[in-house]
């Protein structure tokens, strides 16, 4: 569609990353003094949705992911009592988070999940997509690197999804790779299949700058959710800034039910002071979005440069030639060594 | 040479896969196959192979226990139909190689603990998962040296190489996975991930562990045990290779395995496949000798 839709009088539910993708630009170190701060505020700013998890999610404290310094359900048990208004949700992949997980965070007082997959391997969550829906949760199935599928294909992925229970697709841009038309083409692809009451969700990452227009670009073509993360704070570049989105939405006369001011202050006087490093595209935040790499593996990289003494930047490009995907992250580490032994500079044991 | 006679239950890839290995194994013969689709490709497969098969499940084959002589079944199928399929075939005197995530019996990784199992005569046990049988080594390798508090295992899979069943049933990897990394590993907590990549040309089976040790590990001796323990293990998976590694990070030892299958029923890149199959046609082949040799007589179980 080429002129410019009037988008005037949409509603659409924002839902904030700022606990759960942000945990990953804290290196999942986030104090319980910090979620409570953060939630409240959310809440107090009208944001409707709240996801509260480890970086990675349902089972995610392990060596592979990192250990936060607090459980899931010992976030959870904190965060859900001192919220008014807003809903909290959790993020679940399968493979790393299982369905005694999901009730224990159901028990804790989360009432929405995120449903993960690679964009392809949507059968690996009937199980979980249904207990969900059995616990009543608001459930979403979530596509993640959706780049790496057509936009038929996704759908087709969608619809899985869907038949397994699924009220909500998500489009995922992980690697903050894609750019508004591609959004376009997989929301309108997801649209024709998808049955009229099921809604349709974005997930931006900002590594190429692209969070706000991609999220435009999915409501222009019928999605309803769209996750993002106050002051951007997530992995890679940030999640599309929620502030900034608010403000283009009241702009454009879409409606949020979001207090624009707070979302501001809250960035400013929150969120920035709590940042470890300035959540921002930059040349190794830019390289995911470029090469089309998960944007978690970007402090990972990091530390295998550091660690093996090659660049970010190499080790991300290498793996996006290999198609290393979300959950892969020990093959940073494996990636950067076998890269340093052909450059001399590790020795292998068994040589 | 006299040969112990089988039958594979189940005719997905790994019921498929298994007709090649128990094939070339000289105390085993794969006798019959057992599906529940007629239009099967695995049981075209094996009639052409010269098996006898049925698409009546289990209860297509118990008619032909006796009359055939069958002594191990190896189950291929689900963990929610295992426990009958055992049963069952227990009940006959067949003993039952279990390579479904139900886990009744007790737990197998060959070159850790098959030679007990063996001795026992158990009628059931159970191969843990495809991830169990290429990292548990490992772990165990780690923590003969000494103490592990918390072994980790990632696995990453090629999608062509994982059925339908494995995927609609994720968490009951996880669970036995998880579960066997202490009770066999011997650490003293355990996890287990699993991730399914896409990527063409597929990817080959990669296995990455990670043990956190109570004390100051011994780099030199952890080495040594691992690098014998991945050659235990190259003995029925010739694929089976340390990509990089053993690292050490205070107390953190990392190991990144490879696994590249035979290529007997799917490509080399389904090491994960060929880890699991061949692990339990090794285990097949302890009892077969012990049976051969006359050292054990597997008995009808007695059923309450």
């Amino acid at each position: 569609m080429n002129q410019t839709q009037d988008l005037k009088g949409r509603k659409i539910i924002i839902h904030d990353m700022c606990l759960r993708d942000g945990m990953h630009a804290k290196r999942e170190q986030m104090s319980i003094e910090q979620m409570v701060t953060i939630a409240t505020a959310l809440d107090d700013a009208g944001v409707p949705m709240i996801q509260v998890t480890h970086g990675a999610g349902l089972g995610g404290n392990s060596r592979q992911h990192g250990f936060a310094p607090h459980s899931n359900e010992e976030y959870l048990r904190v965060v859900v009592p001192r919220l008014r208004q807003a809903k909290v949700s959790v993020l679940l992949i399968p493979g790393l988070g299982t369905m005694k997980e999901l009730q224990s965070a159901y028990d804790c007082g989360a009432r929405s999940v995120h449903v993960a997959t690679h964009c392809t391997e949507a059968d690996t969550s009937p199980q979980h997509i249904a207990f969900a829906r059995k616990l009543g949760m608001d459930t979403t199935g979530f596509l993640m690197m959706a780049h790496l599928n057509t936009p038929e294909g996704l759908a087709q992925q969608g619809k899985l999804m869907e038949s397994y229970g699924a009220q909500t697709i998500y489009i995922t841009d992980s690697a903050g790779y894609m750019l508004p038309a591609d959004v376009k083409a997989r929301v309108a692809a997801l649209r024709t299949v998808l049955k009229p009451e099921t809604e349709i969700g974005f997930h931006g990452h900002h590594n190429m700058g692209m969070g706000i227009s991609n999220s435009i670009a999915a409501i222009e073509e019928g999605a309803s959710r769209i996750d993002a993360s106050v002051a951007g704070l997530g992995a890679g570049a940030g999640n599309t800034p929620l502030e900034v989105f608010v403000a283009v939405c009241e702009r454009m006369g879409i409606e949020t039910g979001c207090d624009l001011f707070k979302l501001m202050d809250m960035a400013e006087d929150i969120i920035l002071p709590l940042m470890d490093h300035m959540v921002r595209v930059d040349r190794a935040s830019l390289t995911l979005g470029y090469a089309g790499v998960y944007s978690t593996f970007l402090l990972h990289a990091k530390r295998a440069s550091e660690r093996f003494g090659v660049s970010t930047r190499d080790i991300l490009i290498e793996l996006g030639r290999k198609k290393m995907i979300g959950g892969q992250e020990d093959m940073i580490v494996d990636t950067a060594m076998t890269m340093a032994k052909e450059r001399g500079l590790l020795k292998d044991v068994t040589a | 040479m006299k040969k112990i006679r089988c039958a594979l239950i189940g005719s997905g890839n790994i019921g498929t896969d298994l007709i090649y290995k128990i094939q070339r194994s000289e105390m085993l013969e794969p006798v019959w196959m057992v599906g529940i689709d007629p239009s099967s490709e695995g049981l075209a497969r094996a009639r052409s192979m010269g098996l006898k098969t049925t698409a009546a499940g289990v209860d297509g084959l118990l008619p032909h226990v006796l009359e055939d002589n069958i002594q191990i079944a190896f189950d291929a199928t689900s963990a929610y139909v295992h426990a009958e399929n055992s049963r069952k075939l227990n009940e006959l005197g067949v003993m039952m190689i279990d390579l479904t995530p139900a886990a009744i019996g007790p737990l197998c990784v060959p070159p850790v603990n098959l030679l007990e199992h063996a001795n026992k005569v158990e009628m059931n046990v159970n191969m843990i998962s495809c991830a169990g049988q290429a990292t548990i080594p490992i772990v165990f390798a780690v923590s003969r040296i000494q103490s592990v508090a918390y072994g980790e295992i990632i696995a990453s899979l090629a999608s062509k190489s994982i059925g339908p069943g494995t995927r609609a049933n994720l968490d009951e990897f996880t669970y036995t996975t998880s579960n066997a990394i202490q009770l066999v590993g011997g650490a003293k907590k355990g996890k287990a991930l699993a991730i399914i990549n896409p990527a063409e040309p597929p990817m080959l089976m990669r296995n990455t562990i990670y043990c956190q040790t109570e004390d100051e590990p011994d780099q030199t001796r952890i080495t040594e045990s691992i690098l014998q323990m991945i050659g235990e293990v190259q003995k029925y998976v010739p694929g089976y290779r340390l990509v990089n590694g053993p690292i050490f990070d205070g107390k953190w030892v990392a190991v990144f395995m490879e696994v590249a299958g035979l290529g007997d029923y799917l490509p080399r890149y389904a090491g994960n496949l060929d880890i699991m199959t061949a692990a339990a046609t090794r285990t097949a082949e302890m009892f077969a000798a012990e049976i051969l040799a006359g050292n054990i007589q597997l008995k009808p179980l007695e059923v309450a």
